[in-house]
């Protein structure tokens, strides 16, 4: 009887049903972040203190020649702009991967896990939602900046948003990626040290990287191989209605490859299972 | 199986109803599996089944294997050897349509505590694929089933531990299940919120037909009409009917009854070369 009803069950899941899973999960972040009032303030405050400290001593050392995207001179704050906003999606990033270790560690990663949906997909879900509210943190810093005399082009507010999902994929997957490796919440405080430092100082965030060649060559070359750089430039561009298609190529390959990564360390078979069930757990 | 399938005289005849149809799919069936971690073995060609609309106790002690079998089941790890199916789909080949099913509680809490009692359902139904709608019905009803229509909008942390663990049994049944597994589920619980749920799971296998894996090291949860399997150090020392076992170990209850079997276990791991 029981059998007879479950085989007329339809197989295989419905577009609408996939809409709806990706819906709960980005309603499900936003939830998390709307009640994490502090983590909101801190995202906010971080990238502030950097414009309105930082910038301001640093205007009259650091000189900006003319370079693309921009036609003229410019004002230092104008130019770290775009590294701070890729800078409040690296820390999200970090933040939603650093998230995902405490869930797993308390359990709520289950959940999600054990849903009959493809669990890429599943994964991908949970990488868009990172990046949604990533947006919302970059838009703020935004508002806030145009108040402090940094005015791109209105339309750069628009043709920036591309950049800023595939930018905020790219630095979701990766945190994603190094998740999957955690075991222990303890482990990521130095995990975070050795991705979120090296790869915001050795980029063109806080500065031009023709300034970085003509100091030190080497650090050029990794900052030029380095993938944050490519998300900056990509955002720095897009701010001024451009495209810089390298970045773009750059970015997007990180994104495939840091997202295969985290699916493969997600799958039962090779990552999870290898090392044994949470503490406590037999 | 073991020497305990043996029909033994003046035993409880488990139930005619599951046992007289030949080609009723088991709920799960787990056909030779074995899991390691590294070089050791936690789990060593375990076979058993789980029949639709029965009670079925895994019952071990901490380090059986219990939790692992539970993480197998449900894919949250690989299935190194052997092979487990849920109403006949391979979890292995057809995940999808075996997880849509299962309803699982795990050992430890799994719900969001600062999201609220129906944001947490909500979001559990989302995971399913049940649109917001139908998610909402489904809520208000499996809360009022388990008495807490009123605390629908209640933080998940203001709930006490008994509440708690009724509503993970609610979200687990949200996506109607037909095979519901609980790891553990009364660990930590008074001795009424136990028998409270305990009785609520009970009722799901009289009243709506779901086949249940309980996973337990608590004796006093089993009684000898239930289906029982024996883990330790992760292999079945015994699998059938709980007055069955009981009767072949020459014991009064089960708990002694588990006693002869992880003693006779443990001679014949000594004298083994």
């Amino acid at each position: 009887m029981i059998s007879a009803i479950i085989k007329d069950q339809p197989s295989g899941f419905s577009l609408a049903q996939y809409v709806t899973c990706l819906n709960g999960i980005v309603w499900r972040e936003g939830l998390r972040f709307l009640h994490q009032r502090e983590r909101f303030v801190s995202a906010l405050v971080r990238p502030l203190v950097w414009l309105f400290i930082f910038a301001a001593g640093f205007r009259q050392v650091l000189g900006i020649s003319i370079i693309p995207p921009y036609e003229t001179y410019i004002l230092y704050e104008v130019y770290i702009a775009p590294g701070l906003m890729a800078m409040i999606q690296l820390f999200n990033g970090m933040q939603s991967s650093l998230s995902m270790v405490y869930d797993r560690e308390m359990g709520n990663m289950r959940t999600l896990l054990v849903s009959p949906l493809p669990r890429w997909y599943l994964l991908f879900c949970k990488l868009l939602a990172g990046t949604a509210v990533s947006l919302l943190q970059v838009y703020a810093f935004l508002l806030i900046a145009w108040l402090w005399d940094i005015e791109p082009p209105l339309i750069g507010y628009l043709t920036v948003l591309p950049a800023l999902v595939l930018s905020g994929l790219m630095l979701g997957a990766l945190g994603m990626l190094i998740s999957s490796g955690i075991r222990q919440l303890e482990n990521f405080a130095g995990v975070m040290n050795f991705v979120i430092f090296p790869m915001f100082f050795a980029s063109s965030a806080l500065y031009p990287l023709w300034r970085v060649q003509e100091g030190s060559p080497m650090l050029y070359y990794v900052c030029l191989f380095n993938p944050f750089t490519h998300a900056v430039e990509l955002i720095r561009f897009a701010l001024y209605g451009q495209m810089n298609w390298v970045s773009l190529a750059v970015v997007g390959g990180c994104t495939a490859v840091f997202m295969i990564g985290a699916v493969f360390a997600y799958d039962p078979s090779r990552g999870l299972g290898r090392r044994g069930p949470a503490g406590g757990e037999t | 199986m073991t020497a305990t399938d043996a029909p033994i005289a003046g035993q409880i005849p488990p139930d005619s109803r599951r046992r007289s149809d030949p080609v009723e799919m088991p709920a799960l069936s787990i056909d030779g599996v074995s899991h390691c971690y590294g070089a050791r073995r936690a789990l060593i060609d375990i076979n058993f089944a789980v029949a639709p609309a029965s009670f079925t106790a895994l019952l071990g002690l901490n380090g059986a294997g219990k939790s692992t079998l539970f993480s197998l089941v449900t894919r949250l790890f690989g299935i190194q050897a052997g092979r487990i199916a849920i109403f006949g789909h391979d979890i292995g080949l057809a995940p999808g349509e075996a997880l849509r099913l299962l309803g699982v509680v795990f050992q430890p809490r799994t719900l969001d505590l600062d999201l609220s009692v129906t944001q947490n359902l909500l979001y559990h139904a989302a995971l399913h694929g049940i649109d917001r709608h139908e998610a909402r019905l489904r809520a208000g009803e499996v809360l009022a089933r388990i008495g807490l229509a009123d605390r629908a909008g209640s933080k998940v942390r203001d709930l006490s531990g008994g509440q708690m663990r009724r509503l993970e049994i609610a979200r687990a049944l949200l996506h109607r299940p037909r095979l519901l597994l609980l790891d553990e589920a009364t660990v930590g619980l008074d001795v009424k919120a136990r028998a409270d749920i305990l009785g609520h799971v009970r009722r799901l296998v009289t009243e709506q037909g779901i086949g249940v894996l309980w996973a337990t090291h608590l004796f006093d949860e089993i009684i000898p009409r239930d289906d029982l399997v024996v883990l330790h150090q992760g292999r079945v020392l015994a699998h059938g009917p709980g007055a069955r076992i009981i009767a072949d170990t020459g014991a009064q209850d089960i708990n002694s009854s588990f006693m002869r079997l992880t003693e006779a276990a443990a001679e014949l791991g000594s004298l083994s070369p």
